[in-house]
């Protein structure tokens, strides 16, 4: 392995493990004593529990424990909080009903725990959940989030009257009211953004030890931000005291958002180890309880209008959105429809007045939280639909639409919070248009139409908000916690590198991106480049991993450790060569004083930092640095993609003819993985738009909850992508990145509809546009 | 229970098992094979690939007993010599993974695609074949072109042997 720097496709450092099954994933972890956790799980989707018989399940062969929610709440574990304060427009705080890891008195969806069985295997503990008799006395349910409003629907939680969480607001709504009645044209849609479930194809698993000589726990659970998660379970919920606590958060196989947040299991198999006097319970979710637990993603209903001028310029934008949290407020649920959706209403376009109002609603199912983008794709899908219809109910081009309204200079400021610091719009819609051939749309069109299929072409044009998030200014907005980052690079006398980071990789690469920061910065070759990351017992402290933030904030604060690292190895090279200072440079794994052939090895520099023998006056030994990096801004990733479909008139059936995505990611440090966290995300959003729905019936059973079931996209759905970047830097951090994890997931789901709703002539089509919708939409026309 | 014997990459191997015991439990549990995965409880995703008598075959559908006196490669038994099987090391050449979960289902299925389709097999193929196999990371668009380079390679392997 050669010096891979900043901008090399270098392959990757991490890969050998996993092509060869040595990968470590939490479920891989045995140790010796270990018992295995079953939750009993409601099948209803609402009820109280009048009763519990444990009996049976007690006499059982292996079982050492059944336990419940009084039980737990008994010995003082907390309640499961959501950790960011929503006001309503009243000033009012948000409503949050009491939710505990096991249930106490009432179940709330299909799937909440009431009990859990710790037995010595996986079959025991299993076959005895199945022998817990839960008196259950079923209530009415409600599963739509518009319904749950209404007066007498059924009621979750006496701290939540009318299930209203909360009815918050953004921007001036006398301005924008006062838009519209000046508007030459005003356009309107109604929006549904469906229901997803993220499905990592590692299921969520924990395995939680405990050391009653040391009064010791660890857990190695799938995590993407383990820190955060011990600080949770300390502070929040009072398992043990940080220092009595280790969370390791191993290989993990994907998270998309579904692993940041701390379920009622981890709570549970930690409580219950010590409780039942076991040396360690595992828990592993079989894809059916991933499907009824993990948090899901979307489900957002949206009424909204825009107002142009003769010219065909915004001047106004109205949102009313109702989002649907599901039956408990999870960990980042209320900052979801409001900080990270709301905020991006402007989109790339130049509106000089927008107003939303968003209901947050209490429904009996699974808790809904950030999935991939996160309110961005919701903002996203409802501003480029809407674009795209305002141009055909305009009669002109989207694309020329779109341009006559995008923000040209910058920094721009938006009505709704967000400060544009840098991008260059046009230069990606003009990528995107090229690389799709848009001109020779037409052409096609007529060919397919030859064949009795109908063609259609869609853009969108997203940007979206990453680099979360500059600590005092979500602080200001209700978050609880800062969302810096931190990093320690420790060099080694012999001059290798390890660096600590809080950022979790659960596959984007890091152990081989960060590394190259590093070889680019003094020129060592990679291998010599240790990550570290995911035990609370290595690295101090950190936020983790989701938001697209492990660029513009993780490697943005292992920079300045090696910033701080540099300064110190030029003092010491200084001292020992006799130079001054700002004379020395280091380059190419040597240490050198500028215009001389004077130099010293890295390594030695390093030695001579451990050795000690001659230091300058005061300095101290080593070469150690640490850093946190506190954000400025948002960063704001922007492109424009453009989708090409056929539609089979006589199925319903829409093939992806062509997928164009022209990103501006700011900063790139390895092509190859940024190309790949495109494809990632783009087959996310394609499957949002084109088949994934999570679907409850009027009982709150959840009639999607496998993959016989819940289409997630194959190999054969999907097209090969079309990707290409365009650089505009981002000024608010050292490097210049602005993130590229969620763009594809954001950006990809209006431009199929778009495509689809120009291929069959009209724009009323439900996402997802499964056969059945589109031929409805066909046949309804 | 049952006694089962099997050659699990290329040693032979014996235990008493659960009749109910399924093959990928006797893997990850009993012999500490924990490559290959399980992704789901359905026999929908593919995380769970082995071969069984040079053939992919989802462990999760087939009970240990079953595979009583099979020859059962996974993926831990794929490279040999410390070299790297042509389609290990195409995944990594090619990006075709990110968190790695779905890889090992992915690369046994691939050598199986290549045996069955030859060296020459086209990318539409090959999606098509990956019908069984779900990955939620890559989009697919970089497994599609290793197995393709994979299979270029395992061909121009298999015609070095014949010379
Ligand atoms: S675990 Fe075997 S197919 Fe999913
Ligand atoms: S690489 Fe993560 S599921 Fe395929």
């Amino acid at each position: 392995m050669g010096i891979e720097g900043i901008g090399a496709r270098a392959l990757r450092k991490e890969d050998k493990r996993f092509i060869t099954g040595k990968g470590h994933y939490t479920d891989d972890h045995k140790v010796a004593g270990m018992h295995h956790a079953a939750f009993v799980r409601s099948p209803h989707a609402h009820a109280k529990i009048n009763g519990i018989d444990k009996s049976a399940a007690e006499d059982m062969s292996g079982v050492v424990a059944v336990l419940d929610g009084k039980q737990l709440t008994g010995d003082g574990i907390g309640n499961i909080i959501c950790g960011w304060m929503v006001h309503s427009k009243d000033g009012s705080p948000m409503n949050m009903g009491a939710w505990s890891a096991l249930a106490t008195e009432y179940v709330r969806y299909v799937g909440d725990a009431a009990a859990v069985v710790i037995a010595e295997s996986y079959e025991e503990a299993k076959a005895a959940a199945e022998a817990v008799v839960v008196d259950y006395e079923v209530l009415d349910a409600v599963v739509d989030a518009v319904e749950a409003l209404k007066e007498g629907a059924p009621q979750l939680h006496p701290e939540a009257a009318g299930n209203l969480i909360y009815d918050w607001e953004i921007g001036d709504e006398a301005a924008t009211d006062a838009a519209f009645d000046g508007a030459a044209n005003v356009v309107e849609i109604d929006i549904t953004n469906n229901r997803l479930v993220p499905n990592p194809m590692e299921p969520r698993s924990a395995v939680a030890e405990y050391d009653d000589a040391e009064d010791h726990f660890t857990l190695h659970t799938t995590s993407q931000n383990p820190h955060v998660a011990r600080l949770v379970l300390s502070a929040f919920y009072q398992v043990a005291p940080e220092n009595k606590l280790r969370v390791i958060a191993p290989d993990v196989g994907g998270g998309f958002g579904a692993k940041i947040y701390i379920y009622p299991e981890e709570i549970v198999c930690l409580w219950a180890a010590k409780r039942a006097g076991v040396a360690a319970i595992k828990w592993t979710a079989d894809r059916s309880e991933a499907f009824m637990t993990d948090a899901h993603g979307r489900d957002h209903v949206t009424k909204a209008k825009m107002a142009f001028d003769a010219d065909n310029k915004i001047t106004g934008f109205k949102v009313e959105t109702i989002a649907n949290l599901g039956a408990y407020m999870s960990l980042f649920s209320s900052s979801v429809p409001t900080y990270l959706y709301a905020t991006l209403l402007s989109g790339q376009y130049n509106i000089p007045n927008i107003h939303c109002n968003v209901k947050t609603v209490y429904t009996n199912t699974v808790p809904v939280d950030a999935y991939r983008g996160a309110g961005r794709p919701e903002a996203t899908y409802l501003v480029e639909r809407l674009m795209t219809t305002a141009a055909r109910q305009l009669d002109v081009d989207p694309a020329e639409l779109r341009r006559t309204n995008f923000v040209q200079e910058f920094p721009h400021q938006t009505p709704v919070i967000m400060a544009y610091d840098a991008g260059d719009f046009d230069a990606t819609l003009d990528a995107a248009m090229e690389a799709a051939d848009y001109k020779g749309f037409a052409a096609r069109k007529a060919e397919s139409e030859n064949n009795g299929k109908l063609r259609g072409i869609g853009m969108s044009c997203y940007i979206e908000a990453c680099g979360i998030a500059p600590s005092a200014a979500v602080g200001s907005l209700g978050a609880g916690v800062g969302l810096w980052e931190s990093a320690e690079v420790r060099v080694n006398p012999v001059g290798t590198i390890e660096i600590l980071t809080g950022s979790h990789s659960h596959g984007q690469g890091h152990e081989t991106t960060f590394a190259q920061v590093v070889s680019d910065r003094f020129g060592l070759p990679a291998e010599n480049v240790q990550i570290v990351h995911g035990d609370t017992d290595k690295v101090q402290f950190g936020m983790g991993t989701y938001g697209s933030r492990s660029g513009a904030v993780g490697i943005s604060a292992i920079v300045k450790a090696l910033d701080k690292v540099e300064a110190k190895a030029k003092k010491i090279a200084a001292h020992l060569l006799e130079a001054s200072e700002g004379d020395i440079e280091i380059k190419d794994g040597e240490v050198l004083v500028k215009g001389t052939d004077k130099k010293l090895g890295w390594h030695e520099v390093c030695l001579g930092a451990y050795t000690a023998h001659n230091l300058p006056e005061g300095m101290e030994p080593g070469l150690k640095e640490g850093a946190f990096y506190d954000p400025t801004n948002f960063t704001f990733p922007a492109g424009c993609y453009i989708c090409e479909v056929e539609v089979d008139p006589d199925t319903g059936v829409s093939t992806i003819q062509q997928f164009v995505a022209a990103d501006d990611f700011g900063k790139i440090i390895n092509p190859m993985i940024v190309e790949g966290q495109v494809h990632g995300g783009l087959a996310q959003g394609i499957g949002q738009a084109l088949m994934e729905h999570a679907v409850y019936d009027d009982a709150g059973q959840l009639l999607s909850a496998s993959y016989m079931d819940y289409q997630m996209p194959r190999a054969d759905d999907l097209p090969d992508f079309v990707v290409s970047h365009h650089e505009t830097l981002c000024p608010g951090n050292p490097l210049g990145i602005k993130g590229c994890g969620e763009a594809g997931a954001i950006g990809s789901p209006p431009a199929v509809i778009n495509a689809i709703t120009d291929a069959i002539g009209h724009n009323n089509l439900a996402m997802p546009a499964s056969p059945h919708n589109v031929w409805k939409a066909i046949h309804s026309a | 229970m049952a006694k089962v014997e099997m050659t699990i990459n290329g040693r032979s191997v014996s235990g008493v098992v659960e009749d109910r015991m399924l093959l990928v439990d006797f893997l990850r549990e009993e012999r500490n094979l924990t490559g290959t995965h399980i992704g789901c409880d359905t026999s929908q995703c593919g995380s769970c690939v082995v071969h069984v008598d040079g053939k992919a075959v989802k462990s999760c559908t087939m009970l240990a007993a079953q595979a009583a006196g099979s020859e059962i490669t996974t993926i831990e038994g794929l490279a040999s010599d410390g070299e790297l099987h042509p389609m290990q090391a195409a995944f990594r050449d090619n990006h075709g993974l990110q968190c790695g979960f779905c890889t090992p289902g992915m690369i046994m299925t691939a050598v199986d695609i290549v045996n069955r389709e030859g060296a020459d097999v086209d990318e539409q193929t090959i999606r098509e074949q990956l019908e069984g196999n779900i990955c939620r990371c890559t989009g697919y668009h970089n497994i599609v072109k290793s197995i393709a380079a994979g299979a270029k390679e395992m061909g121009s392997g298999m015609k070095e042997a014949a010379e």
